[in-house]
């Protein structure tokens, strides 16, 4: 090869190199990259205990570092005998949307772009067609007449289709009837968000931001530790909270009491007593055969 | 060992030198390519530090032209087996050599569909969750785990095959049968297996009304049949053109016929989802109506998939009449099939899938500028890919390149043009083709 070759190859070369670096120089922004800690991190079913604690005071020197302020970060663990259901009186409704708010301040979604994991649909009297339905709805008062209002959640099926579906296994149902989701596991594919019947699931578009002042310090593993970008999250029924005897954010907040919440394999809960009593209660798109954990009924 | 190793080195040394060396229109076309390619990685960057929040898709719409692309493409990789049948089963031997440019086509295919799912990916960096025993690897359960199996084993079977047959040639070398026609076989049933694997990550959704149904496996294999030989058709003809490959009009009209019968298989399954979905009109043909006819005031997608019918329907017709033997007719059935079909997979069955949502909500989507970016520099990848391949192959294909003229004897291969001149060669391409004519009438096919 002679100079003239060599120099033409080499200037070739080195433009090249510089069109890449050129091309790929967005990447200077980028700041959340995960650690070496979190991209070596197993499974959420393979950690033992003392892994747990690690990543537990990993996460919560994450939050620190962000927030400025120490969470109170813990992995709750499933009660026995315990099988959680959740039953929504349709004729108490009033579509205020408060269970849609409270949800977002107990279990730090992004507000900006705001995630917001129940959805409330106002419906025609007569009808359970979704298609008929509402979901922008904004009068000055409501309820209006001639209208019910139906809100929709993760139903937690037990036979769901995202666990099905996640090519990972991040999505999996617990002991206690919880779909829950590993956030340091999902590669955030959004083929569970194609699979849910509900609307359901959402997932992380952007980095998600939360004001300090909103954030909700007791946090847990599987349910509302602050999420990053490129992940799948969704109603869990106020994990931290159910599973410490607490009701979840939503039915708490429901100045209607619509909302009702407990234990199904107990025969003396609130729930039981509905599912015994109630002559007519549904399950959304049951011929779908997902078998909901949510159930509707009317007060009849 | 350390020999063949040391040949093989060699062999790859060879073909990577090569896919450097060409006229100007050769390094014009690689040019505009890369510049793509490198708008692409831009695009993409920008995607992988703001979030997925970049593209058009919203929690409604969760797929947008990404998954469109990688679902076509995968159609695109089936197909090439479709040239393999008729030279192995009904052994044509007028169709041998093709069969690598078919199975190139489908390597590329493959390498841009693994490139349009990475980049779908919130979180790439996780890939390794993937892995079966390093990761979770949800077997059988999850079809897309399915799609993991089945797309890289297809780009195995085909990397091994025409790598084999090349080397083989390249060494002059007679292939042992062992080694490539159990594994062309295999890829036969593999390749109808990638895209039924694709189809059933549609049709395995229940909450998902338009693509639960027994039709889209088989609507997906006969567009795919149909889109990728017409591909192959047109890229032969560039391949005819642009080096002095001869490649017979005879090869090119039994492809014609394998479009001809997909496409008219394609346009009956049309007509048998049209007829199901309109004349029950149950709820659930409500995204159906959204995509032929527009629903509740939204019909974004209405031209495009009448364009698409259009097209396929105008396709069917020409290739059925003997005027498709002209290849100009030909030309332009299979450009008007390949677009078609492009907009009836994409357009016409991921995204009318998502609308209306699972709860009856109407939002629409439009790919933004830095996703169409990342597409056209994932196409322009695919481009640059295959090209390179045939850059590489062809030479060894005509004798050009062979262990025989190892060494001293590259003289017409690389260099400049005073170099070239100075040894006697006048074009690179002119001497390649002069060499090819004498191999080819001189020894005839041999395999």
């Amino acid at each position: 090869m002679n100079r003239r070759n060599f120099l033409r190859t080499s200037g070739v070369l080195a433009a090249g190199i510089a069109a890449l670096a050129a091309s790929l120089s967005p990447l200077r922004e980028l700041s959340d990259f995960s650690s070496a800690e979190e991209f070596m991190q197993k499974h959420y079913k393979e950690l033992t205990p003392a892994d747990m604690e690690k990543v537990l005071a990993r996460i919560s020197r994450e939050v620190e570092k962000q927030y400025g302020l120490r969470p109170h970060v813990k992995d709750y663990k499933p009660m026995d005998g315990v099988e959680f259901v959740y039953c929504l009186n349709l004729t108490r409704c009033i579509g205020c949307r408060k269970c849609v708010h409270a949800c977002v301040a107990e279990n730090n979604q992004s507000r900006d772009p705001e995630i917001q994991y129940i959805r409330v649909l106002k419906m025609p009297h007569g009808s359970l067609d979704m298609e008929k339905g509402d979901h922008n709805y904004s009068p000055d008062m409501v309820p209006e007449k001639g209208f019910f209002y139906m809100p929709v959640q993760c139903q937690q099926c037990k036979n769901a289709p995202c666990v099905k579906v996640c090519p990972t296994r991040a999505t999996w149902t617990e002991p206690d009837g919880i779909t829950v989701i590993d956030y340091d596991w999902c590669i955030g594919c959004r083929y569970c968000e194609a699979a849910c019947p509900y609307f359901a699931r959402r997932f992380n578009w952007t980095k998600p931001k939360i004001p300090k002042e909103r954030l909700n310090l007791n946090m847990s593993y599987l349910g509302n530790r602050p999420r990053k970008q490129g992940v799948m999250e969704k109603c869990h029924f106020c994990i931290q909270r159910t599973r410490a005897g607490r009701y979840p954010a939503c039915l708490e907040v429901c100045p209607a009491g619509a909302r009702k919440f407990g234990n199904i394999l107990d025969p003396e809960s609130e729930v039981s007593y509905i599912m015994r009593n109630k002559r007519v209660f549904i399950q959304l798109k049951e011929e779908l055969g997902t078998s909901p954990r949510f159930f509707y009924y009317f007060d009849v | 060992m350390i020999q063949a190793t040391k040949n093989y080195v060699r062999f790859l040394w060879r073909c990577g030198r090569i896919a450097f060396v060409g006229d100007w229109r050769y390094y014009g076309w690689m040019g505009i390519l890369s510049v793509f390619v490198l708008l692409g990685i831009n695009a993409y960057a920008r995607q992988f530090v703001h979030g997925l929040i970049v593209t058009g898709m919203s929690d409604q719409v969760s797929w947008g032209v990404y998954i469109a692309n990688f679902t076509f493409l995968v159609g695109v990789a089936a197909a090439a087996a479709m040239l393999v049948i008729p030279v192995y089963i009904y052994d044509n031997k007028e169709l041998h050599d093709l069969v690598i440019f078919g199975e190139l086509l489908a390597v590329a295919a493959i390498l841009m569909c693994l490139a349009f799912v990475t980049v779908d990916l919130g979180r790439p960096d996780r890939f390794w969750h993937l892995i079966p025993i390093l990761g979770k690897f949800n077997f059988p359960g999850s079809m897309l785990s399915w799609d993991v199996i089945v797309l890289n084993g297809y780009l195995l079977l085909n990397v091994h095959i025409c790598g084999y047959l090349l080397y083989c040639r390249y060494q002059g070398k007679k292939p042992s049968k062992w080694f490539y026609i159990p594994f062309v076989f295999v890829a036969i049933g593999w390749a109808v297996s990638i895209h039924t694997v694709t189809a059933f990550l549609y049709v395995g959704l229940g909450g998902r009304p338009f693509w639960n149904s027994s039709i889209v496996g088989p609507r997906f294999l006969a567009s795919a049949f149909t889109a990728g030989p017409a591909l192959i058709i047109l890229a032969l003809q560039i391949i005819r053109r642009v080096t002095a490959y001869r490649i017979s009009d005879q090869a090119l009209l039994t492809l014609r016929n394998i479009v001809q019968v997909s496409m008219l298989i394609n346009v009956f399954l049309l007509f048998n989802e049209v007829f199901k979905e309109f004349y029950t009109r149950t709820s659930h043909v409500a995204s159906s109506s959204y995509l032929f006819f527009g629903l509740h005031g939204y019909h974004a997608l209405v031209p495009w998939i009448w364009t698409a019918i259009v097209f396929n329907i105008v396709a069917m017709f020409i290739l059925v009449l003997p005027v498709s033997r002209s290849l100009k007719y030909l030309n332009i059935a299979c450009v008007l099939a390949i677009v078609g079909i492009w907009i009836e997979k994409g357009m016409g069955l991921v995204i009318p899938g998502f609308i209306p949502s699972p709860l009856g909500e109407m939002v629409e989507y439009t790919p933004t500028l830095n996703e169409t970016l990342v597409c056209l520099g994932i196409w322009a990848f695919g481009f640059l890919a295959y090209t390179v391949f045939l850059r590489m192959s062809i030479p060894i294909l005509q004798g050009t390149i062979s262990k025989a003229n190892e060494g001293a004897a590259d003289q017409c291969a690389f260099g400049d043009r005073e170099e070239l001149e100075a040894r006697g060669c006048n074009q690179k391409w002119r001497m390649d083709a002069a060499n090819a004519a004498e191999a080819q009438t001189g020894e005839g096919h041999s395999h």
